[in-house]
Parts: C-alpha cells; sequence; structure tokens
C-alpha cells in the first residue's frame, strides 16, 4: 500500500468552492403553535397521544407509535424538570450554539414522557448530573425558534 | 441482461396522492407526507401496523436536509419497521417502486409501503442540482436542468414549423388534461386558438425551450403499498399487478461532459427489451395508457417515438391527430404529467400510481373513458436513466 508521503502531488491543483444552498423552513402547524407559546406565553407545550397514553415534545402531528392524528390534544408542561443525561461540548465551531466548554442535556421536563434536548448553564461542568433539577430561561429576544428557550438552569 | 421472471406475482394495493401545489406552508415535511401515508392506508383498508417495511426517498439536497427518512419517521409511520431510503435523482419515485416490486417479489416482505416526496419551495434546486457537475469541466457552465436538446433534433428532422406546431400541441393536450386532474399543480386553460401566441411569446429559457415548454418545481408527496398475491387478493378486489420493470441507465455519459450522445437512448433500449421478454409487438395497439415522465414538452414528444419504438415521424403524426389525448387511441399521461405537477422525488411514482388508478378505473375526473387493462409508465432522470413500469389489470399474461 503507498503511504500519503509517496504520492507525487506537483503540478496538482485544488478548487475551492462554496456552495450556496440557501432554505426556508416551513415549520407547519403544529411546530408554530408550539413556539409561540413559548414566545408570546413563556409557555412549553406537548400533545398527548390519546391511544398510547403519551406526551410528546416537540410536539408533532402524528404519533410516532400508532401514527394517530393527535396536533390537537395540546398539554401546558412545567417549566422545569430533570437532566435524565448529558454530555459536554468542548470543541467550538460556527455552527455550535455557544463557546465551548457547555453542557447539552435531556431534559424531561414535568407532564412529559419524552425528554427534549437543550443547553444547560448556571452549573459547572464538573458539577452537572443525572437527576438535577433544571428550569427554562426564556430568551429575551425571539428568533422563532427552539432557542426562544435560551437556556435550563439549575432550580 | 440478467433478467429472470419474478420469484411472484406483485400488486398494487394502496395508492395516496397530495394535492401538489408551489406552496405548502401549512404543513412541515413529514406532514405533509402524512397526508399522502394516509390516503393509501385508507384506500388499501390497512393500517400502518400491517407495513412490513417503508421505502422512502427524494432528491438528495433539494430541501437542505441530510438523512430526511430518519426525520420524516413520523410521518412516513417506518417506526419500529425495516426501511431503506434510495434517491436516484428523477428516477427516484420509479427507483421506489422498482425496490418495492423487487422487495416483495423476492419473498422478503409482503407488504411494503413506497413514499416520495418534495418540498421544493422550502430549498434551492439549481444549488442542489449544481452539485451533480464536475466543478473543474462542467460546474461554471451548465445550465442546470434546462436544456433544448430535444428541440435541437427534432426541429433537425421536421423543420421549425412542424416541430414547434407539434411540441405546442403536445403542450396544450397536456394541459388540457391537468385540467381534469383535481391534483394538479399546473392547468392553465390553454386552448388552441393560443397555439402562435404561445410559440412566438412564451418566455425564452434556453435554446428553443421556453417557459409554457418546462415543467414546474412543486410540492407534495406520493405513497404506493405494494403487496403479494395472495396478500393483495385480500386486500382488496382490484389489485393492479405490476408485470415487469425494467431499470437502463447510462451514467457514464456525463462524465464524458455530454460529448458522446448515444444514437440509440435509454428509453428505446428499455422499451426494446422490456417488449421483447414480454412478447409485446405492437405497443400503441397493446397499451391503453402511457404515463410518461415528461419533463417538457419538447423531450415528450421526442421520446413517444422511443418508448413506442414507432418510425419516422409516427410520432409527431401521433400528436397532431391528437390521438394521445384522454379520448384518443393512445392516451398519454391523463394527469397532465410532469409538465402539470413536479415534486421531483414523487413524480416518477405518480406516474405509476396516475397509470394504476386508470387502471382501476378510480382516477377520478381524468379517468379515461373506456376500459384499461394495459399499462406503460416511465421513469426519467440523471443524464440517461429509464425505468419503464407494465401494468396488467389482469393476472392472464
Amino acid at each position: 500500500m503507498k503511504k500519503e508521503k509517496d504520492f507525487d502531488i506537483n503540478n496538482c491543483y485544488t478548487i475551492s468552492g462554496k456552495l450556496a444552498l440557501p432554505y426556508t423552513y416551513f415549520a407547519g402547524r403544529t411546530g408554530s403553535t408550539f413556539i409561540t407559546h413559548i414566545r408570546d406565553n413563556k409557555k412549553i407545550m406537548g400533545v398527548r397521544c390519546n391511544h398510547c397514553n403519551k406526551v410528546f415534545i416537540p410536539p408533532r402531528q402524528t404519533c410516532e407509535k400508532c401514527l394517530s392524528m393527535i396536533s390537537d390534544n395540546w398539554v401546558e408542561l412545567e417549566n422545569q424538570g430533570e437532566i435524565l443525561n448529558y454530555t459536554v461540548v468542548r470543541y467550538d465551531d460556527n455552527h455550535l450554539p455557544r463557546k465551548a466548554p457547555f453542557i447539552l442535556a435531556m431534559i424531561k421536563l414535568g407532564k412529559a414522557d419524552t425528554p427534549v434536548i437543550h443547553i444547560v448553564e448556571g452549573i459547572s461542568i464538573n458539577d452537572v448530573k443525572e437527576g438535577l433539577k433544571v428550569k427554562a430561561v426564556f430568551a429575551e429576544k425571539t428568533t422563532n425558534t427552539i432557542l426562544d428557550i435560551d437556556h435550563f438552569e439549575p432550580v | 441482461m440478467g433478467h429472470r421472471k419474478k420469484n411472484r406475482n406483485v400488486g398494487i394495493v394502496g395508492i395516496g396522492e397530495t394535492k401538489f401545489s408551489s406552496h405548502r406552508e401549512d404543513v412541515n415535511q413529514p406532514e405533509m407526507i402524512n397526508e399522502a401515508v394516509r390516503d393509501a392506508l385508507n384506500d388499501a383498508g390497512l393500517s400502518i401496523d400491517d407495513v412490513e417495511c417503508v421505502v422512502h426517498g427524494n432528491m438528495e439536497l433539494f430541501e437542505m436536509i441530510h438523512q430526511p427518512d430518519l426525520w420524516h419517521t413520523l410521518g412516513t409511520g417506518a417506526y419500529g419497521k425495516d426501511a431503506y431510503r434510495l434517491t436516484t435523482g428523477g428516477t427516484t419515485g420509479g427507483t421506489l417502486v422498482a425496490a418495492a416490486d423487487n422487495l416483495v417479489a423476492s419473498g422478503m416482505y409482503d407488504v411494503v409501503l413506497a413514499i416520495g416526496f418534495e418540498k421544493l419551495q422550502e430549498g434551492h434546486t439549481t444549488g442542489g442540482i449544481t452539485n451533480m457537475a464536475d466543478p473543474l469541466w462542467a460546474r461554471k457552465l451548465q445550465s442546470g436542468a434546462l436544456t433544448d436538446s430535444a428541440a435541437v433534433k427534432v426541429i433537425a428532422e421536421f423543420g421549425e414549423e412542424r416541430a414547434k406546431r407539434a411540441a405546442m400541441t403536445y403542450r396544450i393536450i397536456m394541459d388540457k388534461h391537468a385540467c381534469l386532474n383535481p391534483n394538479s399543480h399546473r392547468a392553465f386553460g390553454l386552448d388552441w386558438d393560443q397555439m402562435d401566441d404561445l410559440i412566438k411569446n412564451s418566455p425564452p429559457l434556453i435554446g428553443n425551450l421556453r417557459l409554457i415548454h418546462m415543467c414546474s418545481q412543486s410540492d407534495g408527496a406520493c405513497a404506493m403499498i405494494f403487496a403479494s398475491e395472495e396478500k393483495a387478493k385480500s386486500i382488496t378486489d382490484k389489485p393492479v399487478w405490476v408485470r415487469d420493470h425494467i431499470c437502463i441507465h447510462r451514467e457514464e455519459t456525463l462524465n464524458l461532459c455530454n460529448n458522446y450522445y448515444p444514437n440509440q437512448t435509454t428509453h428505446k433500449f428499455a422499451a426494446e427489451k422490456l417488449y421483447e421478454r414480454n412478447g409485446i409487438t405492437d405497443p400503441v395497439e397493446y397499451f391503453d395508457v402511457f404515463e410518461m415522465y415528461d419533463p417538457s414538452a419538447w423531450w415528450g414528444m421526442d421520446w413517444i417515438r422511443d418508448f413506442f419504438l414507432l418510425k419516422d415521424d409516427e410520432h409527431i403524426k401521433l400528436i397532431e391527430n391528437k390521438d394521445i389525448m384522454i379520448d384518443g387511441k393512445i392516451p398519454i399521461n391523463p394527469s397532465g404529467g410532469v409538465i402539470a405537477a413536479n415534486p421531483i422525488g414523487a413524480t416518477a411514482m405518480v406516474r405509476v400510481a396516475e397509470a394504476a388508478k386508470q387502471i382501476r378505473g378510480n382516477a377520478g375526473p381524468h379517468q379515461i373513458p373506456r376500459q384499461v387493462n394495459h399499462a406503460l409508465a416511465s421513469s426519467f432522470g440523471g443524464t440517461m436513466w429509464t425505468i419503464l413500469f407494465m401494468l396488467e389489470k389482469e393476472l392472464n399474461w
């Protein structure tokens, strides 16, 4: 097998390019309702599948298990819950929402059956642990995305 | 070619389509897909629990999303099921049908749900499609999906006047069909007295290809359910049988920078092989309907000759005599075809779905007004890629 240093790359060039791939995501009525409740009422909403007896966040039009239409069954969740699991992001890149290191956690809110992923602040990366109770801190400025919840912090 | 007879027969038992349109701001992608899935399940009288495997596809990058099959699960119902994602450019919808046909015929699954979708308004089609071209040779020089190669060819052979009139006749026929189909994205109500005006004044795109000739960018989804013969007969009293399909491509012509244009197209090659192995000697006589993947009126008119193995100007005459109209000798695209709606990842599947509905006799206002027993449906994509399907009402071949 050839080693990398053995390849003769004299007189070979590379082309640097950039693809423009703009997009406009249509959030749909269910997703839009979720965001406007956070933005306007500081309320985090889930939807219940009455057939499977499960409350989902993020909300969705159909139950992932039985495919029933559930988007009208809104449930107001508690703005606080507990960390089910977490990781520490330890590298920096443009797409990341915070400078490293920061905590990303799966948080199970009160009245919800599924966790939501979000940033946890206000606690050292050495002290964060499963079972920690955290509450939502809402963003001062809306972006009409999940970042209308700015982060979670210990209760 | 390494082709063997099917291991067992495969029937189409459920068909679902969304309305096709330029915008769907009221639904996100899984919600839009779910409309077609729900429609197909209702059509078959099945629940999602009856589906064993889900095959999902669309164009790469067109919505600027990666692995859409994963995050569309809420709409597709693929949770906990075996699933595949396929993306083969314009043929995607046809590849999905071919895969579902093979998955059932092989005995791997008894019931397979195939789903094609596109939500082009969310992305940037040209941004996605420019990825196809070689960055050194072609990316800065290409015209995307727009080409007038068929116009050049047809005009050279039949003269400008006849070629342009035939292309516009084809276009107006397609619009007349589109006006009958409630799911059409574009249905203008064109009429014959507009022919000269459209030929002269429709905005030019490239060469002799004008805006009126070209297909749209549409949002929409199509879902189809395929079942083994035994299952199909228990699910519905009107299964449509996928008698055979053939997939032919010459993708190498792209990397040759289109310098080499084969004399024989993949369409003609596919048609010859398919008819030969099924004993079809006169396809115009045999088939009762043809749903063609016709990206533009120029391509559509030119390709009739390849698909039906016609000679000289026989295909032009079929258009001029309006034999391809819904009540004609060999109706082509009673749905209005691709020029009426082009949700790309679904488009080729819609051809098969519409052909199958014609056989069932419940296509709706665009149902052909006589018995349909044998249908042909085509897929087109890439540089040179054809899939051809033969559908049958009866299991008697």
